[in-house]
């Protein structure tokens, strides 16, 4: 399974998918997609890198911890919803803002950090899972 | 002052916990002064609380609070009559030179600091339990006094015996305090009522009611516990493992004293019934002579005044059983001289542990010259504690034997009962007064000498309070027998104490047939222990044992239903949870006549109609075909990697159903969750080092089968019954028409997940991230040995059967 070709060609999948992962993740609220549906994108890119360069080479990539993204993730999902206390409104609250960026408007919202968090919450704990399982008896 | 009653009132409570608080950092700023600063706190709540002795005096009732949770009526309300103000002023009283004390006996200590803090919050619970007017925030408070009894118990916390007790201590209070809450919520439940004030003018309507019988049990539960009432009474003496501050504290004024204070403010909405007086007398009588005789059993200075204290439990426990005006009056008199004498004995005994290195009776003489004032102050104590005249022990033995004198057998053995249970504890003063002090010198473990100031401070002042109380009747009378005695029986009595000694009364006889014995026991101590050991050995067991037992049992018990449980065969976790999804699928539809509705009768008949294939598109067809073919293959597959991947090949075919019926998101994520699944399921058979192929014994294969096939037509006819009924479509359509106004989306689903149900959401992933560190922590437990697993199933077997799937 481990061939030249998938070795070779892995990388470039890799990072197309964790690309299109968070183009899904942001789409997601207008059209199919988000941060469920990317997360889990994301871990499979991870699990494809995995099988391809060894578990030692993606945790060097990654640089953080799968897990310690995840708990970012609750973290981030969860501050999202307190940041409606400052408005005043009960808890998850979403806030809308619409800056102007010469002639586009861009819609940012406490709800798409919040499906941020759910972005890395599932791609954090998928990607521990499947490099803890990857990782076979050598690095645990 | 600029506080209102209200808040200074709650103030008396909350204070000495604010100072807890502090208390370990202002001993930084401090250091060995920290405990004449921190007395400051029980000082001034003292102060306050004398202010108050006079409005109450003259009957006045003084209530105060908060609302605490005005939905269901629940106030955090306090009620100041004689009885509480008595409790208070003895808390704070005692509690300052308490804290002066620990100062001086724990100098040095690492954790000083801290032992301030809990000792702070032991006070700061017991104010506010024996102020407490709502019966929840009684509760409340009785909770917090046995979490800071357990806290300062087990304060030595690396000795095996002080976290013993210190655990025992919370078991035993903590099973009254549940009992507390019970009773609470019955009498709630009767009266309508949580305020004490309130219930005790509803006169009869509590002791009438059916539930009067179950109300008592859990009273009188809750309130031996706390007192330590005979068979429960093992727990005080084990609590002596904590440091003798504590001992003071816990045995004059506070803890102890919590259950006797129930009894007392509960006895005009309980008490006078037969039931009630019988079990407050038995329980109490027993533990009166129990107590007695288990202080002349012990050489232990501690213990000794720790068996005492059972003793005088008893003895105010039987006195509130008895309920006459005099034996409420006695109660209310007793239980202030029990503080004054049983702190300053403690105190003492700290002294001289602290000063000689040793607190054994038998080691102990003459130290009356080397610690004149730590004698003075034993002294003191013990004089009120034989009830000599010019005491205050004095006039509550007096009242004590005053309403007995009337002559039938109930009365007479009370008062037999009462006689002899103090002839005892007089005989323990005697004890406790000469042996240590008087006699030839002995050599000590540390070189005797005289304690520091802060140490001798509460001997001396209880002792000569003592004293002085005796010497005033008309005050003790008029400012702490009325009020007190009035609040419990719910009308005013009148004080008729004085100095005087009739030599024509009764009283005085009875007094001095008391003391006779005393001296009997005193002179026979050394045979009588000799004796009550030779006793103890041939019983054998004692309640502490039972305890140990229950505890075990416990455990074991605790051992037995986890190994049952959590047996570690992970194929049966997956056969129970599977079991019971088929239950929780199948119970309800029975229940409530799901089949009915899915095939009504009527039309059973039209079987050929029902049976017609459904229209659907060619492709369609296909993708079922699909769907079909890979779930033929998992059973068919001969490896298990094959079986792993027709799955998902099943799995993709659900994902494109959903996708032609117009779910994308689900769709997608039904997609990547296939993919995922495969990928992952491979790695877990490489990781777990499975075989290849699936050697499952015939039986196995056929139970798993029957439980999918269950569990599938399970879900069918669930899903079935589910498309049968009527949709409600108003919160579809909620979310349909304001997606794009309210959250600005188009993706209803989306926005669903991370806007309006946001919440669920935030949960969901919280779970998953907690499924994933325990998934972690499974995979990266330590590994075995190489050595192989002996196999599970026998082999024979194994090869005769050889499943098909």
């Amino acid at each position: 399974m481990n061939t030249i070709i998938f070795r070779t060609i892995a990388p470039l999948i890799v990072a197309v998918m964790l690309v299109f992962s968070l183009y899904i993740c942001l789409r997601g609220h207008n059209e199919p997609g988000g941060g469920f549906i990317g997360g889990l994108i994301a871990a499979a890119a991870i699990g494809v890198f995995g099988m391809a360069s060894g578990v030692a080479a993606v945790r060097r990539a990654l640089r953080i911890d799968p897990m310690a993204i995840a708990g970012f993730g609750v973290f981030i999902a969860g501050f999202s919803g307190l940041l409606s206390l400052f408005t005043g409104a009960p808890f998850m609250t979403s806030i809308w803002v619409f800056p102007q960026i010469g002639a586009t408007t861009l819609a940012l919202a406490t709800p798409m950090v919040f499906d941020f968090g759910v972005y890395c919450v599932v791609f954090g704990t998928l990607s521990a899972v499947a490099l803890a399982l990857e990782s076979d008896r050598e690095e645990v | 002052m600029g506080l209102t009653l209200d808040a200074s009132i709650a103030l008396v409570a909350i204070a000495p916990f604010l100072a807890a608080f502090v208390a370990p950092l202002l001993h930084r700023l401090t250091g060995r002064w920290t405990g004449w600063v921190l007395a400051l706190v029980p000082a001034g709540i003292f102060a306050f609380l004398l202010s108050l002795l006079a409005p109450v005096a003259r009957g006045e009732a003084i209530r105060a609070g908060f609302d605490w949770i005005p939905s269901h009526a629940i106030r955090l309300s306090f009620f100041i009559d004689g009885l509480s103000l008595l409790f208070a002023l003895t808390i704070a009283g005692i509690g300052t030179l308490i804290v002066l004390y620990s100062g001086a006996y724990l100098a040095g200590h690492r954790h000083q600091g801290r032992f301030f803090g809990f000792i702070l919050a032991f006070m700061g619970a017991m104010l506010g339990l024996v102020l407490a007017d709502s019966l929840l925030v009684l509760f409340a408070f009785w909770e917090l006094t046995s979490i800071a009894s357990f806290l300062l118990i087990g304060f030595d916390h690396r000795r095996q015996a002080a976290r013993r007790a210190a655990i025992q201590s919370l078991a035993i209070t903590n099973i009254g305090g549940m009992f507390l809450l019970a009773g609470g919520v019955l009498v709630h439940q009767v009266a309508g009522t949580w305020e004490m004030s309130v219930l005790r003018d509803m006169g009869e309507v509590l002791s009438e009611s059916g539930i009067y019988g179950v109300v008592l049990v859990c009273m009188a539960g809750a309130a031996f516990t706390k007192s330590a009432q005979f068979p429960l009474h093992f727990w005080l003496p084990n609590a002596m493992e904590a440091p003798t501050p504590v001992s003071a504290f816990l045995h004059s004024a506070t803890m102890v004293q919590a259950g006797v204070y129930l009894l007392a403010r509960l006895s005009p909405t309980l008490g006078g019934t037969p039931a009630w007086t019988l079990t407050l007398t038995i329980a109490g009588g027993a533990t009166l002579l129990w107590g007695g005789l288990g202080a002349l059993r012990q050489t232990d200075l501690k213990q000794i005044l720790a068996q005492t204290t059972i003793a005088s439990l008893g003895l105010l426990v039987l006195l509130i059983g008895l309920g006459s005006p005099a034996a409420i009056a006695a109660m209310a008199i007793y239980f202030l001289a029990h503080a004054f004498y049983k702190a300053g004995l403690f105190m003492v005994a700290g002294a001289v542990d602290h000063e000689t290195g040793t607190r054994e009776l038998t080691a102990l003489s003459g130290l009356g010259e080397k610690m004149p004032v730590s004698f003075i102050g034993a002294a003191l104590a013990a004089l009120s504690m034989i009830g000599l005249p010019l005491s205050i022990g004095y006039f509550a033995k007096e009242e004590m034997y005053l309403g007995l004198t009337g002559g039938d057998w109930p009365s007479l053995l009370a008062l037999l009962v009462l006689v002899m249970g103090n002839a005892m504890l007089a005989g323990v003063a005697l004890l406790l007064m000469i042996r240590p002090f008087l006699g030839p010198a002995l050599a000590t473990p540390k070189p005797a000498h005289e304690a520091p100031i802060a140490m001798l401070a509460g001997p001396v002042v209880l002792g000569l309070a003592g004293i002085l109380a005796g010497l005033l009747p008309g005050w003790l009378g008029h400012d702490v027998l009325v009020p007190a005695a009035s609040a419990v029986l719910g009308r005013p009595v009148d004080s008729h104490l004085s100095l005087g000694l009739d030599p024509a009364s009764l009283l005085l006889w009875l007094s001095v047939l008391t003391w006779a014995l005393g001296i009997l026991v005193y002179r026979q101590a050394d045979r009588l222990r000799t004796l009550l050991r030779r006793f103890e050995t041939a019983l054998g067991w004692t309640a502490d044992n039972v305890f140990d037992l229950c505890m075990f049992g416990l455990i074991r018990l605790a051992g037995v239903v986890t190994r049952f449980l959590h047996h570690g065969q992970l194929e049966f976790y997956l056969i129970a949870v599977f079991a019971g999804l088929a239950v929780a699928l199948f119970g309800p539809m029975f229940a409530f006549g799901g089949f009915d509705w899915l095939v009504p009768v009527a039309e059973l008949g039209d079987w050929s109609q029902r049976l017609a294939p459904p229209h659907l598109q060619p492709y369609e067809w296909g993708i079922l075909a699909l769907a079909a073919l890979g779930l033929v293959a998992v059973l068919i597959a001969g490896t298990r990697l094959v079986a792993i991947l027709s799955l998902g090949i099943q799995g993709t075919a659900v994902a494109l159903i959903f996708l032609l019926f117009g779910a994308p998101d689900l769709a997608f994520t039904q997609l990547m969750v296939e993919v995922l699944s495969v990928v992952i399921l491979t790695l877990v058979m490489t990781r777990l080092r499975l075989d290849e192929r699936d050697h499952r014994p015939f039986e196995d294969w056929a139970r798993d089968g029957t439980l999918a096939l269950v569990c599938g037509v399970g879900v069918s006819l669930l899903l079935m019954l589910v498309l049968n009924g009527t949709l409600d479509p108003r919160l579809a359509d909620f979310f349909t028409r304001t997606s794009v106004p309210l959250a600005h989306g188009h993706n209803v689903v989306n926005v669903v997940l991370v806007d309006y149900r946001g919440f669920d959401t935030l949960g969901e992933i919280s779970v998953v991230m907690a499924a994933g560190i325990a998934i972690l922590a499974l995979l990266r437990r330590p590994k075995m040995p190489a050595a192989p697993k002996p196999p599970r199933r026998r082999a024979p077997r194994r090869q005769a059967a050889k499943a098909p799937a």
